[in-house]
């Protein structure tokens, strides 16, 4: 079972690094919650990036959140990718696998994956 | 939706749009009948909006005329011969006590009852998605007793550590799949 001890370990353990977290974090990826997203699998792609993120060293630079109707419901799961002084990128039709993808070759290697974005979409 | 756990998902983000600070969600489920409950203590609904919410072409979003959750959420209990109810106090009518609740009645031995599917990952999506909310969610069934109330979770954290942090959100994960016997 696991207990409240392990949580304050946790948290012992964070308060260490949560001040050279702060003010890093200049990248964001926007995944739609709404009816829309949710129906069309946007749930497992939201927790591939969190995981993703994590696994591959770049929590330090990316956030994850999650927003409502981006409005263009048929391309769903969307996900939009903000970073300061540069152009969004969305991409359209996400799947879990994608994003293993966009956060090696995009959030990690600084090169958009033009296939997946809404550009390249039929 | 494919689950009904999506269908939870999707309600419980009424409630934080409701600009709710407690959202409570529980799951009884006993001789082949599911109730889902969903309670928040948000900005509540008029009586005007509350008899239009069914309606597939009433929403509150504004970048479309469509709002399909609810109407989905129905559809899902009444295939199974089961139902949605929804009540809501408005803030303006009782600053202590408002807030809205929906419940659903599904019959989980009806050929059309869908599976309820990944209710770990429901419950972790809301955290990640609000983390300054707290959430409180029970599953009973006989045999089964899964529980989490971040108010417990936030106590031991204090506030400098935010829930949505990634080993945060891996502890609640693996506390509830614990739960749930999936570990």
């Amino acid at each position: 079972m696991k207990s409240l001890e392990e949580l304050a370990a946790i948290r012992d353990k964070m308060k260490s690094t949560v001040l050279l977290r702060e003010g890093h974090n200049d990248i964001r990826i926007v995944v739609g919650m709404a009816t829309c997203g949710i129906a069309a699998g946007a749930r497992p792609v939201l927790n591939a990036f969190v995981e993703e993120v994590n696994s591959q060293g770049v929590a330090d630079k990316a956030t994850v959140t999650q927003t409502g109707c981006i409005g263009i419901c048929k391309y769903e799961p969307v996900v939009e990718v903000y970073e300061s002084g540069k152009e969004k990128v969305t991409y359209v039709h996400m799947t879990p696998e994608k994003a293993k993808r966009v956060v090696a070759e995009h959030i990690k290697g600084g090169r958009v994956v033009e296939e997946y974005t809404i550009g390249s979409a039929k | 939706m494919k689950e009904l756990s999506l269908n939870i998902l999707d309600i419980a983000e009424n409630s934080v749009r409701a600009g709710a600070t407690l959202i409570e969600i529980s799951l009884t489920e006993q001789d082949k009948v599911l109730t889902i409950v969903i309670r928040d203590n948000g900005c509540g609904m008029s009586r005007e909006t509350l008899e239009r919410v069914e309606n597939p072409f009433y929403t509150t979003r504004t970048t479309r005329s469509v709002g399909l959750g609810i109407p989905l959420y129905k559809l899902a209990a009444e295939q199974t011969g089961g139902s949605v109810t929804i009540s809501s106090i408005q803030e303006c009518e009782d600053a202590e006590q408002h807030g809205t609740t929906v419940t659903a009645v599904f019959h989980t031995a009806h050929i059309d009852c869908a599976p309820l599917g990944d209710m770990v990952s429901t419950v972790c999506t809301l955290i990640h998605g609000s983390p300054r909310i707290d959430f409180v969610y029970t599953h009973t069934a006989p045999g089964l007793a899964v529980s989490l109330d971040t108010r417990e979770i936030r106590a031991v954290l204090g506030e400098e550590i935010p829930l949505d942090s990634f080993e945060v959100m891996q502890w609640i994960q693996e506390s509830l799949k614990e739960q749930y016997h999936q570990i």
